[in-house]
């Protein structure tokens, strides 16, 4: 089995694990601020689901994205144990701080060369462009959205509903290309 | 050079480069007026001295002749004429691009086209009236500090020797050395000057050395004494800049008032860094403000009073800093209007009103080129040619019309001319050729005229106002969608256009009122609100009866924010309807309840719902809680595209 450059360096990088929708997701360390518990959350009327509302981060507005809605996993209200991870990314060329649920957060760890999967390209419910890797982890299968591909996904296609804002920016294909007829139904 | 004295060299060449550019161009207005010859002359020489004294000899090299010229404008043997302003227009962008790393080889050409225009008279150094005395004895001894602040006191001595100095000496009579390395730091010399040079040429050489100058001007003849103190001297010639206003220029009134007053350069960035501290302080602010609330300590309450009035003088304080006149960029337009009426040779006259209407200066740098295209547009296929209006009965000159004006929360700038106006049969065709339009259909003026801004519109060959220059409209729409703003154009075929560009207010602290729908709270611009009236008992319902008001006789449409924002939730009694400005005329926007009015710092939304027109940005409350920012104009044209929708 072998794997792309920037998946290995995936491995290797420190991870934070967390719980959503019953499965297990890892984020990088290095884009990860900090982590919060429950907030009061406001929302935007005419915003998509995976970005449905805002939170105050010290003093800064920060959006607020769901990946359960792009990754089409089950919601289940939040608990005690519910978190927001506060991560920086490169959203159109510029650093954006953006929120994203968790059920719980696990721990920081690697999730190590030797422990990757192929993704298999046909009986997961995930759209294969959104996962950049998954692994193994404490006996179980451990997955990293790819989540410049997700965020992209929403800034270059506006919401449903929505006055087209931006002009036709393609969207990003994920590391294993794309799947097209997926990808209308996924905005959707 | 290090970078720090050529920024700063930079800055003062520009800013001269901008007053000669303005100067000109009023003198073209006005060639006999005195005060703007002048002006024009100072600003060279002082622009030449700059580059001089920075080791920019390119620049001062081929300013000379300009000066020369000038000179000789000034005793008036050659006189101000349209060539002579298109020239010196030329020598100023080209010490621009000078100034760019530009290239020095189009300098020759223009020094040759001075050359032809002027013919001999620019060679001589003219007389002036004042001249013409016997020789002048010169004694001076500059600022103590001079060598440590940099200056170097063989760069006068050269000035000197330029303008007809001989004889320089030392006080004990040695001879100047140029390259004499212990004469370099001596500050007191003594010199003959030819009779024929000017009190205000000997002057000019001391440019920059005139802070602490000791000087002693004395004809040899002794009929003329001039002893310049320090203080009587050291501003002479930036007094003499901004004495202009005393002699009125017809249609330039403020041109130099901005520079009456003391200003100083500061980087953008750092102001960003003060609006981000004042935000902050703005907020905790509220939050401080509702705790002593809570508490009902009497002294706390009372600091609390306090640091809220201070934190409000601050905020507007430091939002005015930000804030820059229109007038600021409309010299270039009006370079660009002289531009045109040479390439057209359509004569043109350029009216700006409403110059000291304040924008954010972000906004006004953006603002620039989509108001030069459309200006361009204007003029070149716009206005008429001179025959074809005099045969129209229309006055020969074309007028163009740059006017800006506050309304509400937004800002006004229009841009109207009076030329022949839009051809709607030829939009339309173009249109239905390009498969915007479908044949047949019927739609409004407005509509139609939106058509120009459409990409790729512009580029084609038409006969009318459409056809571009290599840019579309649909750049300028681009960019005034960025700026969250609108576009409207009206055209009156025949009589002329205006395109109007209404731009939100973008300031990062507003005065807002925070309102309730269903539990959740927005803020509404102060700005944008007229007045505030109860909701009829007859009106609660939705759905039920007319979506008008009967306000003092007048019927004000209303909208119902609680579709429009989607919100669900019980419907309360006692609704109120805030009526607002805007395009429609006054539009009522009904809401549940009232909380009050606060400061609020505008955050802007991250690229994942700026797309949402209908907020125009993000606030956090005193406490804590974020609230979104109604943009009144894009809410009202939303509620009213979609009439009694639920909405999605």
């Amino acid at each position: 089995m072998s794997f792309s450059p920037r998946i290995m360096a995936l491995a290797e990088a420190d991870v934070v694990t967390f719980r959503l929708g019953g499965e297990v997701l890892a984020v990088p360390t290095a884009e990860l601020r900090e982590v919060l518990e429950p907030v009061t959350v406001t929302r935007v009327p005419g915003a998509t689901g995976f970005v449905p509302g805002l939170v105050n981060v010290r003093g800064a507005v920060v959006p607020l994205a769901d990946l359960r809605v792009p990754l089409r996993m089950p919601f289940e209200a939040a608990t005690e144990a519910s978190r927001i991870l506060v991560l920086e990314l490169k959203l159109a060329g510029e650093n954006t701080v953006v929120g994203i649920l968790a059920d719980s957060v696990s721990e920081v760890t690697q999730i190590g060369a030797d422990a990757l999967e192929a993704i298999p390209p046909v009986g997961t419910r995930w759209p294969p462009r959104f996962v950049a890797a998954v692994g193994r982890w404490a006996g179980e299968f451990v997955t990293i959205p790819d989540l410049p591909a997700i965020f992209a996904e929403y800034l270059s296609g506006p919401a449903a509903g929505q006055p087209s804002g931006q002009s036709g920016r393609s969207p990003t294909a994920g590391a294993f290309g794309t799947a097209p007829q997926l990808q209308t139904e996924t905005l959707q | 050079m290090d970078e720090e004295t050529f920024s700063l060299f930079r800055a003062e060449a520009e800013s001269l480069a901008e007053s000669l550019e303005e100067r000109l161009l009023a003198l073209r207005d006005a060639p006999q007026n005195k005060a703007l010859i002048d002006g024009v002359f100072r600003d060279l020489h002082t622009l030449k001295g700059t580059g001089a004294m920075f080791g920019r000899t390119d620049i001062a090299g081929f300013l000379h002749d300009f000066e020369t010229a000038f000179e000789a404008v000034r005793s008036g043997s050659v006189t101000v004429d349209a060539e002579l302003i298109s020239i010196s227009l030329a020598a100023r962008d080209h010490v621009a691009s000078l100034l760019d790393g530009g290239d020095a080889a189009e300098g020759a050409a223009l020094l040759a086209r001075l050359q032809q225009h002027l013919g001999p008279v620019a060679a001589p150094a003219p007389a002036s009236p004042e001249a013409g005395g016997s020789d002048w004895h010169i004694r001076f001894t500059l600022a103590a500090d001079t060598l440590a602040l940099g200056g170097k006191p063989a760069l006068v001595l050269a000035e000197l020797a330029r303008i007809g100095a001989r004889d320089i000496r030392l006080p004990d009579g040695t001879a100047w050395d140029a390259d004499s390395e212990a004469q370099a730091a001596e500050l007191s010399w003594e010199a003959e000057i030819d009779g024929d040079t000017t009190e205000a040429d000997i002057e000019g050489a001391f440019l920059f050395y005139d802070d602490g100058l000791e000087m002693v001007l004395t004809r040899l003849d002794g009929t003329d004494t001039e002893a310049a103190a320090p203080d009587a001297q050291s501003d002479a010639p930036h007094e003499a800049a901004t004495d202009l206003p005393a002699t009125p220029v017809p249609g330039q009134p403020d041109m130099t008032a901005p520079r009456a007053t003391n200003f100083m350069r500061v980087p953008a960035e750092r102001l960003d860094d003060m609006m981000d501290r004042v935000g902050e302080l703005v907020i905790a602010e509220a939050r401080l403000i509702e705790i002593a609330a809570r508490s009902g300590e009497p002294g706390l309450v009372q600091v609390a009073e306090d640091i809220q009035r201070l934190a409000t003088a601050m905020r507007d304080t430091a939002m005015s800093i930000r804030m820059t006149p229109i007038g600021s960029i409309t010299g270039r337009f009006k370079r660009l209007v002289h531009d045109l009426t040479m390439a057209t040779g359509k004569p043109i006259e350029f009216i700006t009103e409403g110059e000291e209407t304040e924008l954010d200066k972000t906004v006004i740098e953006r603002l620039s080129d989509p108001l030069m295209h459309i200006l361009r547009n204007a003029a070149d296929h716009g206005l008429e040619s001179a025959e074809r209006r005099r045969a129209m009965g229309k006055p020969e000159k074309g007028q163009l019309r740059l006017s800006a004006r506050y309304s509400g929360a937004e800002v006004l700038i229009s841009l109207s001319d009076d030329g022949r106006g839009l051809d709607r049969d030829a939009i339309r065709n173009r249109a239905i050729d390009r498969g915007l339009l479908a044949e047949g259909v019927e739609i409004t003026d407005e509509a139609l005229h939106q058509m120009i801004f459409e990409p790729g519109f512009s580029t084609a060959a038409a006969v009318t106002e459409l056809s571009g220059r290599g840019v579309g409209m649909d750049v300028v729409r681009r960019t005034i969608d960025e700026l969250r703003g609108a576009i409207e154009v009206e055209s009156e075929p025949g009589f002329g256009t205006t395109v109007t560009l209404r731009l939100p207010l973008t300031l990062a602290i507003i005065d807002g009122l925070l309102i309730e729908v269903a539990g959740e709270r927005f803020v509404l611009p102060m700005a944008a609100v007229e007045e505030i009236v109860e909701l009829p008992e007859t009106l609660a319902q939705e759905g039920k009866g007319n979506a008008f008001l009967d306000i003092r006789d007048r019927l004000v449409p209303f909208l119902r924010l609680r579709p429009l924002l989607n919100c669900r939730g019980e419907q309360t009694p006692y609704q109120k309807v805030i009526v607002v400005t805007s395009v429609e005329g006054r539009v009522g926007l009904v809401v549940d309840r009232i909380i009050g009015t606060n400061q609020t710092v505008i955050k802007q939304l991250s690229p994942l719902h700026s797309a949402l027109k209908t907020f125009s940005g993000a606030t956090i409350l005193g406490d804590g809680s974020v609230a979104l920012i109604l943009d009144v104009p894009h809410l009202v044209a939303q509620g009213i595209a979609q009439p009694g929708k639920e909405a999605a």
